[in-house]
């Protein structure tokens, strides 16, 4: 980034697209055209800054001003005064909540101050489809150096000293994966990334494919190298579209640099990428279903053993890795094993980027050093919960994992504290819900995903999964039993003892750890007919209060089925044969007449 | 099947080799074309790869990504992700089945709109999401449907 004077950087992440950042770049460059800046001033597209509850984020190089929820009518005003006057745009920067100061550099955020980012560390910072950038950071340097070493058994041993453990879910070690695959011998072997990124909330993997791909490229040429594989494959979403463009672009450059393909670096070792897409099942996710998916067939899991590392991809010894488990991979080497081990907990290492939504005030992705605790996470990182509402649980590990409480606000988060605790890490999504979810509800939205996205191969995943689906349909009815719980928690069981792969094993996760943690809520379902939280429709009843009605009729021309009734300025009814419980005369009303039972 | 429908996945089909393993990049390449997958492209790649018509429906029947009715032509899209769902996405997604008078899965008898769900399209500090076409709607109350059905009812 040498030549220009200054950097505007813009974030090209899905959110922030989604909120119109393209018009805003298109902006800039107009604006800089106009005034004949367009030589000292430089126009970046990134990937996500991780911060989208704020976006559309521009970020001012050198001197770090970070402008938030930024409109393309905003651009003008940013060239002439930051630019040409050298005054912030105040109105634009970030302000305190606490303290309601503005602040302009994002290390003082809350937001970014406990973050430490190493699968992150150029997202936000690079132009994802310039490689020169992603070299000038260090990029390419591990992949040199380890050919330059040219000892494969070495590089592994680095990668096993780290401590890196897969971030897809399971958090197997990754070294030793690259080990047993480097010891099977045969006339072809593949190293696949797993893209699929099937966790409904979770997009970490797609910030680092949009927003780095190089390091991706990077680290699955250094472990082709250290496996013996000349042939890497990224099997990718379908849906998502920049970050297989941007992917394209940056296979397209490294192969221009000479930095994959034949003869890498003049090392004598070659090694190709190619692209696979995904067509939406999240079996697809589990590494043998995503493997018969590669060769072209229904994406149905297979019996372990034979695993991939032995019979994978066209029956060839392969390894699947996660895309953020790569990303780690050249910081490594260029860091040294001992500085990642020295991070984290004694058995996770290293970083975990979250997706951290659902109630809570700073939506974003967030990097964090494992054993951080899950109170700095919420209520530091993410500024606690929206509306000022109470906490009541996080949801970790997606349809695979489950609740956590207030009462694992200050553990420790990592692999085996999570587990330990009825959850599991998972890809990262991170769901804080608070006060109004209602927790049988939550469990049903689970299982029905499951129950969609079962590959149908096994009868326990298959069958058990519709029924535990029926019977949290029933409670959240208010129709339950008591008896409906035992069967809950006995079939989750037996799906878990049976299924075929980890989809169905994991699958009843959601009901078990929200039937331990939430027992009472899931009783006054069953017994009293009432939803705690107040969300099951069935058991809701709007009502009109008589003595605060005026009869204004806001909630009667509100009304989708005509269910109020009631003269001008008298006091207004619902027929709750009629009442579909859209809520929508409870929003209506500005007398507090209508309230829910 | 019209004629350049019908050219047109035989190249698709010679671009990969008419190779069996190439199925599933060939149908993505094909329903991008037509926009869906009817049964008789189905039968013309399977005739094409040397591979049986079960196996191409058992392909495109197990990918939700693949469709085997046309879309409307605004297609929208609810985001049923953890992160909109529990920011109310249910309740927009009512609010659209009950105006399109559809369910999901469906496109409307003029062919103006079809409904699906989707899960998490990255962009949760926005959610409640949906997206009609390419464009990206969020922070959405049950309220805005109407305004946005609006747009593109002409
Ligand atoms: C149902 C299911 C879905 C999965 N989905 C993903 C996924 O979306 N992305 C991913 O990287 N791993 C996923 N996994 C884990 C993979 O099977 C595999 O363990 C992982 O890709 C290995 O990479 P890692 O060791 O780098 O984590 C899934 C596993 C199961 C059982
Ligand atoms: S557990 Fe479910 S997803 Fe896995 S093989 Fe059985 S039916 Fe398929
Ligand atoms: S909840 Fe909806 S359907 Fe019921 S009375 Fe109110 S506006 Fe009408
Ligand atoms: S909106 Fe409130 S005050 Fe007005 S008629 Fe309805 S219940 Fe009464
Ligand atoms: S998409 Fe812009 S900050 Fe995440
Ligand atoms: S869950 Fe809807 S955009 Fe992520």
């Amino acid at each position: 980034m040498a030549d220009y004077k200054y950097h505007i950087l813009i974030c090209g992440g899905t959110g922030c697209r989604a909120s119109k950042s393209e018009q805003i770049t298109e902006t800039f460059k107009n604006v800089l055209a106009q005034k004949g800046l367009n030589n000292e001033v430089q126009v970046v597209v990134t990937g996500c800054f991780g911060f989208c509850e704020k976006g559309p984020i521009v970020k001012m190089l050198p001197d770090n001003t970070f402008y938030v929820e930024v409109k393309p009518e905003d651009c003008e005003e940013i060239v002439n005064e930051h630019l040409v006057k050298g005054r912030k745009v105040e109105r634009l920067l970030y302000v305190d909540p606490e303290n309601k100061q503005r602040v302009s550099d994002s290390k003082h955020m809350d937001f970014y101050k406990k973050q430490l980012r190493i699968a992150l560390r150029n997202c936000g910072f690079i132009d994802p489809e310039n490689i020169d950038e992603y070299i000038a950071r260090d990029g390419y340097e591990a992949l040199a150096n380890v050919l330059e070493q040219n000892n494969p058994a070495e590089a592994i041993e680095t990668v096993k000293k780290s401590g890196l453990r897969g971030r897809g879910g399971g958090g197997f070690p990754t070294g030793l994966k690259w080990e047993i695959a480097s010891k099977n011998h045969a006339d072809q072997k593949y190293m696949i990334c797993n893209a699929d990124e099937g966790d409904p909330g979770a997009f970490m993997d797609r910030s680092i494919l949009e927003g780095d791909p190089h390091s991706l490229i990077e680290a699955m040429t250094i472990g082709g190298f250290c496996i013996g594989a000349t042939k890497g494959l990224v099997y990718i979403r379908a849906e998502y579209p920049l970050a297989i463009k941007r992917l394209e672009i940056a296979i397209g450059q490294a192969k221009e640099y000479g930095l994959l393909g034949k003869n890498i670096l003049g090392s004598g070792f070659d090694f190709d990428l190619e692209l696979r897409y995904g067509a939406g099942a999240f079996v697809c996710g589990e590494e043998t279903a995503l493997i018969h998916s590669m060769e072209g067939l229904r994406g149905e899991p297979t019996f372990k053993p034979p695993f991939p590392a032995q019979e994978g991809y066209l029956k060839k010894p392969s390894n699947v890795n996660n895309v953020e488990t790569f990303a780690n991979i050249p910081v490594i080497f260029n860091k040294g094993w001992e500085w990642f081990a020295s991070i984290g907990t004694e058995k996770s290492k290293g970083t975990k980027v979250f997706a951290l939504a659902g109630q809570i005030n700073n939506v974003g992705l967030i990097e964090v050093p494992m054993g951080i605790t899950l109170r700095e996470v919420v209520f530091e990182i993410g500024g606690g919960i929206k509306n000022g509402k109470k906490f009541k649980a996080v949801q970790t590990g997606g349809p695979s994992g489950g609740c956590l409480t207030e009462a694992f606000l200050d553990t420790p988060i990592d692999y085996d504290n999570l587990l330990a605790a009825g959850s599991m890490m998972g890809s990262g999504g991170m769901i804080v819900m608070d006060e109004t979810s209602c927790m049988p509800a939550v469990a049903r939205f689970y299982l029905d995903f499951t129950v969609e996205e079962s590959c149908g191969k096994c009868t326990p995943c298959r069958v058990g999964n519709k029924r535990l689906c029926e019977i949290l349909d029933k409670i959240t009815e208010g129709k339950g039993t008591l008896e409906d719980l035992e069967i809950l928690k006995n079939l989750s069981q037996v799906i878990k003892d049976t299924a075929l792969c980890g989809l169905g094993q994991t699958s009843p996760n959601p009901i078990l750890s929200t039937i331990d943690h939430f027992w009472d809520e899931y009783l006054a379902h069953v017994t009293d007919k009432k939803c705690p939280a107040g969300q099951c429709k069935a058991m809701k009843q709007y009502i009109i209060d008589t003595d605060n009605c005026i009869g204004c009729t806001a909630c009667a021309r509100g009304c989708p089925v005509g269910a109020i009734t009631g003269e001008k300025k008298m006091p207004h009814t619902i027929k709750q044969e009629l009442c579909i419980k859209c809520g929508a005369c409870y929003a209506k009303c500005k007398f507090n007449a209508i309230s829910i039972k | 099947m019209k004629q350049d429908h019908i050219d047109k996945i035989k190249e698709i089909c010679k671009h990969f080799n008419n190779e069996g393993g190439e199925l599933i990049n060939v149908l993505h390449q094909t329903q991008h074309y037509i926009g869906y997958l009817p049964a008789e492209a189905q039968e013309l790649i399977a005739k094409e790869l040397h591979i049986s018509v079960a196996q191409v429906y058992g392909v495109v029947s197990f990918y939700s990504f693949f469709t085997m009715i046309p879309k409307g032509e605004h297609p929208i899209s609810v985001c049923m992700g953890t992160a909109c769902y529990v920011r109310g996405a249910e309740k927009v997604l009512d609010e659209f089945k009950r105006l399109l008078n559809i369910n999901v899965g469906e496109t409307t008898p003029d062919g103006k709109f079809s409904l699906t769900a989707l899960r998490c399209i990255g962009a949760c500090g926005l959610a409640p999401v949906i997206t009609v076409g390419e464009q990206v709607y969020g922070r959405l109350a049950p309220d805005d449907v109407q305004t946005i059905l609006d747009q593109y009812k002409n």
